[in-house]
């Protein structure tokens, strides 16, 4: 085989086994979700459907194959179809580009692989770009079912993800400053050494970690932020008048959107594949478990997230975006640019 | 299998890809002017600045071609959108008479004219060869040469902004 072509099958064995990946994790954080909430509530969760209740993603996936698909009278049929595939094709773009490890031997061989399909140059801007788009799926959605509930959730979904998008791009300018690349590999890089080199601790990146989180919490709609779902005014936002597939797939586009953003956590300032103690092994297969692990930690918190926090009131949430963590993302950027420049940190 | 890795090779290729996303940049830039609803308008315009971003990134400029989606399909297009779907913009009407219409046939041709005969001038060449990384990028706009330019469209943008705020807010 050509060299060209040994790296086409390369990547495409790649988008493979990483679709695979995040559909399982997918399947299982809507289980571990539902359990884990039980659990913070003195309540068992569904555990009926094998060992602890670990075939109940696939009896979902069943039912919702069978269910029937609706569509309202007057809906806009193209948009209606293509609310779904916007949001799960911007998902998956958006996660295509980011490392989940160290380059390392396939072990019994002497195989290279960068568990990462594409590092771009311009590696968080394009996340950026992409995870802007899934915006459109809530727009297409809301607009498209013509139906009350879906137009009002929808228009304050697309408000909400807009007025954070602002804070979450410029919590990532300090990162970027420090690493001097938009590579997300370079940044992981600039965080080995120890746990107190990783960008989360207060003497790096500590204010542009907290803005991040709250504002990726609010770009993928989880508890204390998810207006759009507010049931007891809005039903269930842009995604009311959708049954079936069609909202497993939205649903599952949410899910990814959240396994993004850990991801992105994990990377950007959790060290990525660094173990955080000088002494621990870091090669190949030790780099993807660290990682792992910090990703789920992630998961977790948000889920962790649900089961402690009140829903934001919608002023509350306009007036905390913009007036606090805008402000707030800013002075970082400022910060982080005086120490540089000045005291060439 | 020959048949198979030539496939493959022939939608990786350069070409292929560049004739998809032009393709598309110019159906749906067309079904922009033609469509009368206004939604479907605007949607049609957020898939011309996706797939123009695609062709930038073919042609080796990743950086432009993030900041076309975020900056137009990403911010632009969002605020558009929103304003459409607030007002409730119902359907164009077909407007204009007989004489409107003649005289936007003959302008368009003129406008037709110029762009043929200007784009003849140049001829057909292969994309030049540069350093298109970010780095080199930022290191024309914010060196010597561009870097005035730069900060003084800042300003001219930051004044233009609290135009809008003083203009929109009677009472601050």
């Amino acid at each position: 085989m050509s060299p060209v072509l040994q790296e086409v099958v390369i990547t495409l064995l790649k988008v493979v086994i990483l679709t695979q990946l995040l559909l399982g994790l997918f399947s299982f954080m809507t289980l571990a979700e539902r359990r884990l909430l039980a659990f913070m509530q003195f309540r068992l969760g569904p555990n009926r459907t094998g060992p602890f209740g670990l075939f109940q993603p696939i009896a979902d996936g069943i039912k919702l194959f069978f269910k029937e698909e609706l569509m309202p009278d007057s809906a806009t049929a193209w948009a209606f179809f293509a609310a779904p595939i916007v949001a799960v094709t911007a998902a998956f773009m958006a996660i295509a580009t980011v490392p989940y490890g160290p380059e390392f031997t396939i072990p019994g061989t002497s195989f290279k692989v960068t568990p990462q399909l594409a590092d771009l140059d311009v590696g968080i801007l394009f996340i950026f770009a992409v995870t802007s788009l899934g915006v459109y799926s809530v727009v297409l959605a809301g607009w498209s079912a013509n139906s009350k509930f879906s137009l009002l959730g929808g228009l304050r979904s697309s408000a909400q993800m807009f007025s954070y998008e602002l804070s979450l791009g410029m919590s990532f300018v300090g990162v970027i400053m420090l690493a001097g690349s938009f590579k997300i590999s370079d940044i992981v890089a600039t965080q080995a050494g120890g746990f107190w080199n990783w960008n989360v601790m207060p003497w790096k990146q500590g204010l542009a970690a907290v803005v991040y989180f709250i504002s990726a919490a609010a770009e993928v709609s989880r508890t204390p932020f998810d207006l759009p779902e507010g049931e007891t005014e809005l039903v269930a936002g842009y995604h009311t008048e959708y049954s079936s597939m069609k909202f497993a797939l939205m649903q599952m586009a949410e899910y990814i959107n959240m396994i993004t953003v850990s991801v992105l956590t994990a990377n950007l300032f959790l060290g990525g594949w660094n173990p955080g103690l000088p002494f621990l092994p870091t090669s190949g297969l030790w780099g993807l478990a660290y990682f792992a692990a910090k990703v789920l930690f992630v998961l977790f918190v948000f889920i962790w997230m649900r089961g402690t926090l009140p829903r934001f009131r919608y002023d509350q949430l306009m007036h905390f975006g913009w007036k606090v963590l805008i402000p707030l993302a800013a002075l970082n950027v400022l910060g982080t640019a005086t120490l540089i420049a000045v005291f060439k940190w | 299998m020959a048949l198979f890795d030539r496939l493959l090779l022939f939608l990786v290729s350069e070409a292929f890809l560049f004739y998809v996303f032009s393709g598309t940049a110019v159906a749906s830039a067309l079904c922009v002017v033609l469509q009368r609803n206004p939604m479907h308008s605007a949607f049609a315009l957020i898939v011309t600045f996706c797939s123009l971003s695609a062709v930038y990134g073919l042609l080796g400029a990743p950086f432009i071609a993030a900041l076309q989606i975020i900056v137009y399909a990403g911010a632009i297009m969002v605020l558009f959108l929103f304003v459409l779907m607030l007002l409730n913009v119902k359907r164009e009407e077909p407007s204009g008479g007989r004489a409107l219409k003649t005289a936007a046939i003959l302008l368009g041709a003129l406008f037709a004219l110029q762009v043929v005969g200007t784009l003849a001038g140049f001829g057909l060449s292969p994309a030049a060869n540069y350093d298109s990384s970010t780095q080199s990028f930022a290191r024309l706009l914010f060196g010597t040469r561009f870097l005035y330019v730069f900060e003084a469209t800042s300003i001219l943008i930051l004044a233009a902004l609290v135009g809008a705020v003083v203009v929109a807010k009677k009472d601050l």
